[in-house]
């Protein structure tokens, strides 16, 4: 008995940390849904960024902390970029061409991390070992806890109480919220729609490159489709846990990833391949039962059924 | 009057891919190959344009329609003598019998629209991202189950030694029938209420059109259309992975869904024609191309180029290419004359 329980209390760390990290994904994803009420697909490929930041860094040889602030700089800039070159263009057009536009920077991104793989290295992908040691475990009552899991959810707990600090007791805070009720009475009161975007995507780019270091710390080989898949679950977590409030959209992150991350650790390969279906065919039920979110409580904003 | 407008309607887009099936056919074998993809492209374009156009709601799951239809026709057409070796799992009823090509194509269609249909009963109560994410998550469990299910296909194998049935006759001939029955269909007054719905969906009801069962008819006419373009398409490469018809195909085919335009039939075509030209163009790049000087491109700047393209069509003209109406005559002379004030 002893044996299985060490297992799961393992498990369940592991799974905290996965939690932790897809959390502060639907964070980043949440922020700019909801100034924007875009779905920034490309959110995973700046992350993919930030690990090839890392990974190059650790080649040229830069110790641990240049390599970090090297990956927050690029993930910051190019999330400005996009705000200024897509999501500001697009931003009157409705949500399915803004989604599909996002698809496209996704895909282009994606195929410029190929082609400069396999030109530079002749591989698919590249090892990143600046912040491996993040990856070893210190042994806690019996548990291995990875340094990683430690790190995600201090990060997570730090990033969430920072964010709460900096919406509800600051003006530019107000005025976020503001703009995510109701954008167009907000703007009439004299909300600055430009700055109040462009820090939401300023925020939700310091958070991916938090991710990228922390997910880059665990899966320590990047390729040009890394964090993609993590992107697609956390989206779809979002979108469960109710996209319309952060703190259910953050909610239904941590809540997929943690799942995963129980399931992952406590079945066997062989039993586990229908375990997507079961996955997926919950979420549509939680969907049609709930549109709103499984969190977003009795108050349905937005109508979503038919 | 209304006959010679559907005429001028579907005319262009339909003359458009019949040139490019003749054209096609007086190139070489290799070529052809691009040229037929583009004509599947086509339907399988057309077929998602058949709801996501006419609703406005985004769909991901109509590639799992494909998918189903693809199997479906796929291990259906492989001779019984074969099906032993390589499909050793199969269940009795699928390992004992064969069937034709144009059963196989029909049979694909039913599948299509029988999976379509079942899924959007519940599913098309919903409207906007959680829509989104629910189709999905129907893409997702089709994958899974194609992925694994040994019983009803080669699980995470290969579907190989599928007769190659689709040359670019019947290329051109599938995207053409594809293209007439969803002109039809919009057409039609069903269609007509759907697009109601999608411009604006409480003056829909209010005139007591219901958009429940509106956003089911077209949910399953487009999966029945995916299904036979997914029949198409594995008749054109002869074999088939779950992998094939699943996440990139589903961007790649919604991308040019909206690049073209996606509220209108010829957008559709425009986008899936513009798309699958500069992919193969680009693939011949990679190789090497003479157009007046040589052009030879590293490996992987073919999606670079694509990714870019897409991108800059959305970013500087959201509604595609064809600005999502249908081809009209009188809209090439506005834009003649706007060309000649400016």
């Amino acid at each position: 008995m002893t044996v299985i329980g060490a297992v799961d209390a393992q498990n369940l760390v592991d799974a905290l940390g996965l939690g932790a990290i897809y959390g502060l994904m639907a964070v980043g994803i949440g922020l700019v849904f909801g100034v924007l009420r875009l779905v920034n697909f490309a959110y995973g490929q700046l992350i993919m960024a930030g690990a090839f930041t890392l990974a190059y860094a650790s080649r040229a040889g830069w110790s641990t902390w240049q390599a970090i602030l090297a990956c927050f700089g690029v993930v910051i800039a190019l999330s400005l970029v996009m705000e200024v070159t897509v999501f500001r263009p697009l931003r009157t057009r409705s949500p399915a061409v803004m989604l599909v536009a996002t698809f496209a920077v996704s895909f282009l991104l994606q195929s410029i991390a190929l082609l400069v793989v396999l030109k530079v290295q002749g591989q698919v992908g590249i090892p990143a070992s600046t912040v491996a040691q993040l990856a070893q475990a210190v042994t806690i009552g019996g548990v291995d806890v990875r340094k990683v899991t430690i790190v995600a959810l201090v990060v997570a707990i730090v990033a969430l109480s920072g964010l709460a600090l900096l919406l509800g007791k600051t003006t530019v805070g107000l005025q976020m919220r503001a703009a995510a009720t109701d954008f167009t009475t907000a703007r009439l009161l004299g909300v600055s729609a430009n700055r109040v975007i462009t820090l939401a995507v300023l925020l939700a780019g310091v958070i991916a490159a938090a991710v990228a270091v922390l997910l880059t710390a665990s899966q320590s080989y990047v390729t040009s489709d890394f964090a993609l898949h993590d992107m697609i679950i956390v989206l779809v977590g979002v979108v469960v846990g109710g996209i319309d409030r952060l703190w259910t959209a953050t909610l239904g992150g941590f809540a997929i990833g943690f799942t995963r991350g129980v399931i992952n650790g406590a079945l066997p390969t062989d039993k586990s391949v229908y375990l997507p279906s079961a996955l997926f065919a919950l979420v549509i039920l939680v969907l049609i039962l709930r549109p709103a979110g499984l969190f977003a409580g009795g108050r349905s904003s937005v109508v979503d059924r038919v | 009057m209304r006959w010679t407008r559907s005429l001028s309607e579907l005319a262009p887009p339909a003359l458009l891919v019949v040139v490019v099936g003749v054209v096609g056919s007086g190139t070489s074998p290799a070529r052809q190959i691009d040229f037929q993809t583009a004509l599947v492209s086509v339907a399988i374009v057309v077929a998602l344009y058949v709801f996501v156009g006419n609703s406005g709601v985004l769909s991901f799951g109509q590639i799992s329609f494909a998918a189903v239809g693809g199997y479906a026709a796929g291990v259906m057409t492989v001779p019984v003598e074969l099906k032993v070796g390589t499909l050793p799992a199969l269940a009795p009823l699928l390992r004992d019998h064969t069937i034709g090509n144009l059963p196989s194509l029909l049979l694909a269609a039913a599948f299509g629209a029988v999976y379509a249909a079942l899924v959007a009963l519940p599913l098309m109560r919903l409207s906007g991202l959680a829509a989104g994410i629910a189709t999905f998550a129907v893409l997702e469990i089709t994958h899974n189950i194609l992925h694994e299910w040994t019983k009803i296909g080669p699980g995470a194998g290969v579907l190989s030694l599928v007769p190659e049935t689709t040359g670019m006759l019947q290329a051109t001939l599938g995207a053409l029938v594809v293209m007439a029955i969803a002109y039809g269909y919009q057409r039609t007054r069903f269609g007509r209420q759907l697009r109601a719905t999608r411009e604006d969906p409480a003056a829909a009801q209010a005139v007591g059109i219901s958009v429940h069962r509106q956003r089911l008819i077209a949910f399953t006419l487009s999966g029945g259309l995916s299904g036979f373009a997914g029949a198409l398409y594995v008749h054109q490469i002869g074999s088939l992975t779950a992998d094939q018809l699943y996440l990139e195909l589903t961007f790649l085919s919604l991308a040019m869904l909206v690049v073209g335009g996606a509220t209108s039939l010829w957008g559709a075509v425009v986008g899936a024609l513009a798309v699958s030209g500069l992919d193969s163009f680009l693939g011949q790049a990679e190789s090497g191309v003479n157009i007046g000087f040589t052009l030879n491109l590293p490996t992987g700047t073919r999606l670079v180029a694509v990714g870019a393209v897409m991108a800059l069509v959305l970013v500087l003209r959201p509604t595609g290419i064809t600005g999502g109406r249908e081809f009209s005559l009188t809209w090439l002379r506005q834009l003649r004359r706007k060309e000649r004030t400016a």
